[in-house]
């Protein structure tokens, strides 16, 4: 082992993994320790009502908690690199390191003022919902060799359909109903065009959400607006509370005092990663994502198989749709995905995508959201602009290969014609 | 003569698909507006009137955006002239849009999507507008000053992309998109810093850009008609020359069609690729300077308006050729100018504009589906939006 010899490309990552935590523990403790002009108490604060053990706050000075973060940062980074030479995985070390930074920053920035610790994770959860569901929808379409920059035009045509449906109804279940149709629909567009036509699929894409955003738009100005009581007043999900698991202190209201779309969303994201990695469907899938040609070769039906994984994507998005309106404030808005769609394809990039990883990057890209969202209010030395960028530019770091390169699926966004070139 | 045949022969092949592709969209654009309004379901019991209150809406509707963008009777009161206001109007959206229109077509040409063009145009604002109200200079050097400004700002902005993807192999869709989700905050935190601060005003808007440093207006004062619609015709025929009759531009094209076969010819594919991101991004960020110093004379959250997004259909439409170009973006400058008046005298959404733009861009891609339409042999489908992959 003592013999300098040539790293293997997963080798050299997890040594770059490493030595970036390192570099950025060191950072921390310099910037948010040292330099911290002055110690103030900062307050966690949690909101638990009924759990089965009761905190409701915990404070700690500023800076002590600052240093203190740090350097358990910098002993991850340290075990990062002893795992490193043992030539073992350096995930979890990465995780737990990247999250002791994060509490160094908090510390940092919230100096002298309270957090609400409970609601902080709470709302993450809650942006994060059209994340995920986008990112998932993004799983299906890519991983089965289709791009699909539509993601926002899936979850718009969602949050339309059951906005309206909902409030012409009064029912928030028809909603439900209603909203994975219509992405499934804008779906279908993309399928037909892309699959059928071998237009370009990131074109395509982008023409789709141009066309959804003009549709509704229209729409909302032409009927929204003026028949507001009938079209737009739609009626909200109410929380479902799960009876032993929502007693879990700290986690438990957080994760099941939720509507049933975050449950499904649970639902959804459990299917697709054990379907993908263990059944018949998610093989062809993923062949058919790496090697089209090798996959028709045994026999599976390549553009079948794609048209109906993007079908199911548009089905998932557009339930992720339904969260903007039925699933939070009920009334439709223009444009009110705002962008929601394209920080789910950054997700799926950032989590390399797969299912689980993309889970966490819009896990990570909605706590930044709303970490972002409390401190404008509790006021912070960063400009909040800056923190909003936070997604968008640790998607150019990954997809630049700076902490280890991101690859797509080989053949994704490559039309099929057998026989043939295209 | 054989010759001349064969051009207008060649270019009626070529105007064909986007024309009927255009009618197309308006025709279902009129059906959208005939059949949104809940009112005339009330008529149902009578077909025939169903059917003319839908049309006669659809047609309204119509009549009011060329009323917008072209000619409106209702102001030759005083001047006949100024009855082509609106006509002036739609060449003050255009300006913008052929610039960043022709970012686009250039990159598509070298192989490249730039979905970029947004932020760089973003870029090229803040440029003109900073070198526009910070500094004092004589009235041309002001001028071509800031344009300077916000060509190197934007063109190195544009230049990061294709630097990346010639280093990293970073797709530049996916690059971009990040960008200009990047310069709009960027934006915004700008605007909201004390160099950036108007004097007595607290809502995101810069200091009004010298009058040294403006376009000056080129039909009087009765119109916004400015320099810049020019310059944009200029930089169309520039980027025409580039592309046909040097070998830099040959290289941009060579790369664009294929790859691996120009790298062989020994063309460098890393400087080609962030050679012409650079002029992309200096081109969109040109469409920045022109609307800041020609029109908007202040930087504001929302300059950028869609121009970025606008010029990828209108790319499309000119189906990535400077003169295509020029042309997508005076429909589409018409079809916006036209569109608020259409929005303020009936009651017709702008957004049908949007509407219209994408369902020409879906139709020229799907050229079996138009030919199959209208019965046609024979027309040029191009090969403009042949697929790629993301790490192609």
């Amino acid at each position: 082992m003592s013999k300098v010899s040539k790293l293997t490309p997963i080798q050299k990552r997890r040594q770059r993994g490493a030595l970036t935590l390192l570099v950025l523990s060191i950072a921390s403790l310099i910037g948010f320790g040292v330099l911290q002009k002055q110690s103030a108490p900062v307050t966690y604060k949690f909101v638990l009502e009924k759990e089965w053990i009761a905190i409701n706050e915990w404070t700690l000075d500023s800076r002590t908690g600052s240093y203190g973060f740090s350097i358990v940062a910098l002993l991850f980074s340290i075990w990062a690199f002893s795992q490193f030479r043992r030539n073992k995985k350096i995930q979890l070390q990465s995780a737990l390191g990247g999250f002791a930074i994060l509490m160094a920053f908090l510390c940092w920035a919230a100096s002298g003022k309270m957090i609400p610790f409970t609601g902080l994770l709470q709302g993450a959860l809650l942006l994060s919902v059209p994340l995920i569901f986008g990112a998932m929808a993004g799983v299906l379409c890519e991983r089965s060799g289709v791009i699909n920059i539509a993601i926002e035009g899936q979850l718009l045509a969602g949050a339309f359909a059951a906005g309206v449906v909902a409030s012409l109804t009064q029912n928030t279940t028809w909603g439900l109903i209603v909203a994975p149709l219509a992405g499934a629909l804008i779906s279908l567009i993309l399928a037909v065009f892309a699959i059928k036509f071998s237009i370009d699929q990131v074109i395509l894409g982008f023409v789709i959400n141009v066309l959804v955003i003009g549709m509704t738009n229209f729409l909302y100005k032409k009927l929204l607006i003026p028949y507001q009581n009938t079209w737009n007043s739609g009626p909200i999900l109410t929380p479902i509370e799960i009876p032993i698991l929502s007693k879990i202190p700290l986690l438990g209201p957080i994760f099941f005092n939720q509507t049933i779309i975050v449950y499904l969303m649970y639902l959804i994201v459990v299917v697709i990663h054990l379907s993908l990695f263990k059944t018949r469907w998610g093989l062809r899938t993923r062949a058919v994502g790496e090697h089209p040609t090798a996959a028709d070769s045994v026999g599976i039906k390549v553009n079948n198989l794609r048209f109906r994984n993007v079908i199911f994507a548009g089905l998932v998005a557009g339930l992720g749709g339904a969260y903007f309106t039925v699933g939070a404030v009920g009334a439709f808005g223009k444009e009110m995905t705002a962008g929601k769609g394209f920080i789910a394809l950054a997700a799926l990039i950032f989590g390399r995508w797969s299912p689980l990883g993309a889970v966490m990057a819009a896990l990570l890209f909605g706590f930044a959201d709303n970490l972002q969202g409390i401190l404008s209010i509790t006021g912070t030395p960063i400009p909040s602009e800056f923190m909003l960028m936070a997604p968008y530019i640790a998607t150019i770091i990954a997809v630049t290969g700076f902490v280890g390169r991101v690859r797509a699926p080989a053949a994704d966004g490559i039309p099929y014609n057998r026989g043939g070139s295209h | 003569m054989s010759k001349l045949k064969k051009y207008l022969d060649d270019t009626f092949k070529s105007i064909t698909l986007p024309l009927l592709a255009f009618l197309l969209a308006i025709l279902s654009g009129g059906l959208l507006i005939a059949f949104s309004d809940p009112k005339i379901y009330k008529l149902w019991k009578s077909p025939l009137e169903f059917l003319g209150t839908g049309f006669a809406s659809a047609g309204h509707a119509y009549l009011a955006l060329i009323q917008g963008s072209i000619f409106d009777g209702n102001l030759t009161s005083k001047n006949f002239l100024l009855g082509f206001y609106p006509l002036s109007e739609t060449f003050v959206v255009a300006a913008p849009l052929i610039l960043t229109g022709l970012s686009v077509t250039l990159a598509f040409r070298a192989g490249l999507f730039n979905i970029g063009a947004q932020g760089q145009f973003i870029f090229g604002a803040i440029g003109a507008s900073y070198v526009g109200f910070h500094y004092n200079l004589p009235l041309v050097i002001h001028g071509l000053a800031a344009i300077l400004g916000a060509i190197v700002l934007a063109g190195l902005w544009g230049g990061l992309v294709g630097f990346l993807k010639a280093r990293t192999g970073a797709h530049e869709v996916i690059v971009t998109i990040m960008l200009n989700y990047i310069s709009i905050y960027f934006l915004l935190w700008l605007l909201s810093t004390q160099t950036f601060l108007r004097k007595g005003r607290q809502d995101p808007i810069a200091p009004p850009v010298n009058e040294t440093a403006r376009l000056p207006k080129i039909f009087g004062m009765d119109y916004r008609i400015n320099l810049g619609i020019f310059v944009a015709f200029g930089v169309a025929y520039l980027i025409h020359i580039l592309l046909t009759r040097t070998t830099w531009g040959f290289q941009f094209r060579s790369v664009g069609a294929n790859t691996l076969a120009a790298k062989t010819a020994g063309m460098s594919v890393p400087f080609v690729m962030t050679s012409v991101m650079v002029i992309c991004g200096a081109l969109a960020g040109l469409g920045g300077a022109v609307q800041v110093l020609g029109s908007e004379y202040a930087l504001t959250a929302g300059v950028a308006g869609s121009f970025g997004f606008d010029a990828i259909t209108v790319a499309l439409l000119g189906r990535a050729k400077p003169l295509g170009t020029v042309l997508a973006a005076l429909l589409f400058g018409a079809l916006r100018a036209g569109g608020l008046t259409m929005q303020a005298n009936t009651t017709t959404p702008i957004d049908i504009v949007l509407v219209i733009q994408a369902l020409v861009v879906l139709f020229i891609a799907a050229p079996a589906m138009v030919r199959a339409i209208f019965r046609l042999k024979n027309v040029k489908s191009g090969s403009d939006m042949a697929a790629k992959g993301w790490n192609g």
